[in-house]
């Protein structure tokens, strides 16, 4: 191979005409797409994002299934809500723990908001015939602009809109699907006129290298979810959001037609026994202690006397 | 509309071709970030593959190490050494290095093994220094498959180096990350296309370089001997040099 002359023009030649088919393959067919589900019919199919916090739920919610007497197949991890969306409308997943408000902003961009109660009737009509939500839990993890303590005493901000008073240049770190969602940069420009420097992206969903960078000053303004235990632990502070530019997002089960009443009063219980403040205490087991999300999950359960 | 007419009218698209994170500034960046890359990886790897090589002590730690760099998960690295140093370059820089090192390494010193060790006594047996051995011997006889070393590092960071935009805007890795995220699947696959390209562009590069370093006694007369075939063959003198026969002073 390395001292071969003739062999690898032939070579580069192979490479060039094998990108050229698999190029040509994508053409002909959709390769994200996935032959029809063979489980077994009695199955629920239970999926999480690829999130800690997520998958906790997730995993709450497969174990009380089990405890009920169904079979869970665990999907979980599925990335972000772009990636799974399409296969929760098609029926490939059974239960999926949403939040309400991005849920709501995705399935309609032009969307109103308001409060939690309005949030949660307007993503209940905007959800395809095939879908339901249940009863959302107490708990929210809300997307918020988060800075760090020193920089919001050093210029006295509270809410989102004080960040006009802010005189050195402002860098936005994230997701990179951030810069394109209707809270992003843009709607900070527009809505309120702060001046937005950059965009730098960080993708690991407002986890440890965004919270970093942020307290090493590397961006200034950072999307960190606001039942992170981060926020409590580095010092950090979630701008409040009077004029509702994030959506309330409460925690509720979005679930297809294979989920029938006896599964969904098992849901319902446990929603009604999530509060805001078990959601940071089971994600700081998760950040903190380092415990599995199977392990996070029986313990709260056993504690809340739902299995 | 099918991923390849997307892909294609994304490549095709003007404006993503003037813009400021546009497709000829991010391929710059890519294509520097690789090259810079190479150039450390080689700064530690090619010393210490000749020193290996020349002496052949130390063989048996560097391909265990060695192996256990190969092993390392990039991403991983990456997110472990940018927890410490934070965000931007550094941390895909070092995750990147560590990639490249071992393949250079074991080019750089199997090119020396590869060397006829009677070639190596014989170097000796005129009287040639250490130090000449290495700079007119082994160096120049050792070249072909450190090349090919450095030719296969190349090859594993220009596609990884992708990976940089995870924590920086910064290459062609960004049209990944971004297309992945909001399913825009014309300019992940436009962004990949044009990881591909610059790839067999680099190959081509290689393919020349490789061709023009191996030395002349080594290609002169039979170069079938050289050409890898089924069997990993070795680059050895042409075989007029043999014992006895051109190595006679005529007094």
């Amino acid at each position: 191979m390395f001292t071969a002359n003739r062999g690898r023009l032939t070579l580069i030649g192979a490479v060039a005409v094998g990108a050229v088919v698999a190029l040509a393959g994508c053409a002909s067919g959709d390769p994200l797409a996935e032959p029809s589900s063979s489980a077994a019919d009695s199955t629920i199919v239970v999926g999480s994002q690829a999130y800690y916090s997520n998958e906790i739920i997730a995993e709450i919610y497969s174990q009380a299934l089990e405890a009920g007497g169904f079979t869970v197949d665990r999907q979980f991890q599925i990335g972000q809500r772009e990636v799974y969306l399409p296969d929760i409308e098609d029926g490939k997943i059974d239960v999926f723990p949403e939040y309400t408000g991005s849920l709501l902003q995705a399935l309609d961009k032009t969307a109103v908001g308001g409060t939690s109660a309005e949030t949660f009737d307007e993503l209940q009509a905007a959800l395809p015939d095939s879908l339901r939500v249940l009863d959302q839990a107490d708990a929210s993890d809300q997307n918020s602009w988060t800075v760090t303590q020193d920089f919001a005493s050093m210029y006295g901000l509270t809410d989102i809109a004080s960040l006009t008073s802010v005189t050195e240049p402002i860098t936005v770190g994230g997701n990179s699907e951030l810069e394109t969602r209707p809270y992003g940069p843009p709607a900070l420009q527009e809505k309120y006129g702060i001046d937005i420097a950059g965009f730098v992206p960080v993708e690991d969903s407002g986890g440890p290298l965004t919270v970093k960078a942020l307290v090493d000053g590397d961006i200034q303004l950072a999307n960190i979810y606001t039942a992170d235990p981060n926020i409590k632990t580095n010092n950090l502070v979630a701008l409040s959001d009077p004029d509702g530019l994030f959506f309330p997002d409460n925690v509720a089960p979005v679930v297809s037609q294979k989920v029938d009443e006896s599964a969904a009063a098992i849901l319902n219980e446990v929603s009604a026994a999530l509060t805001a403040d078990t959601l940071v205490d089971l994600n700081s087991q998760s950040v903190n202690d380092q415990l599995s999300a199977e392990k996070i999950a029986s313990a709260w359960l056993t504690k809340e006397n739902l299995v | 509309m099918s991923f390849l007419t997307e892909t294609v009218a994304w490549l095709l698209d003007p404006a993503n071709w003037v813009a400021d994170g546009g497709i000829p500034t991010r391929l710059a960046q890519h294509l520097l970030f690789t090259l810079v890359t190479l150039l450390v990886a080689m700064a530690i790897a090619v010393p210490i593959g000749f020193l290996i090589g020349h002496t052949g002590k130390g063989r048996g730690f560097a391909v265990a190490t060695s192996g256990a760099f190969r092993a390392i998960p990039t991403l991983g690295l990456l997110t472990l050494v940018a927890l410490w140093v934070g965000i931007g370059l550094n941390a895909p820089f070092v995750a990147l290095t560590v990639l490249a090192i071992p393949p250079i390494l074991a080019g750089a010193y199997t090119g020396f093994e590869a060397i006829d060790r009677k070639i190596i006594d014989a170097a000796r047996a005129v009287g040639m220094s250490e130090t000449q051995i290495l700079l007119k011997v082994e160096l120049p006889l050792g070249l072909p498959l450190l090349i090919g070393g450095v030719r296969s590092a190349t090859l594993q960071v220009v596609a990884t180096a992708t990976l940089a935009a995870y924590i920086a805007d910064f290459g062609l890795g960004r049209y990944l990350f971004e297309g992945l995220r909001t399913r825009d699947y014309g300019q992940m696959l436009g962004g990949s296309v044009l990881v591909i390209l610059l790839a067999i562009v680099l190959e081509g590069l290689y393919a020349l370089v490789q061709k023009l370093v191996v030395p002349r006694g080594v290609t002169a007369g039979l170069p079938t001997n050289i050409r890898g075939g089924s069997s990993r063959s070795r680059p050895v003198m042409e075989p007029s040099i043999e014992e006895g026969k051109n190595h006679v002073h005529s007094e």
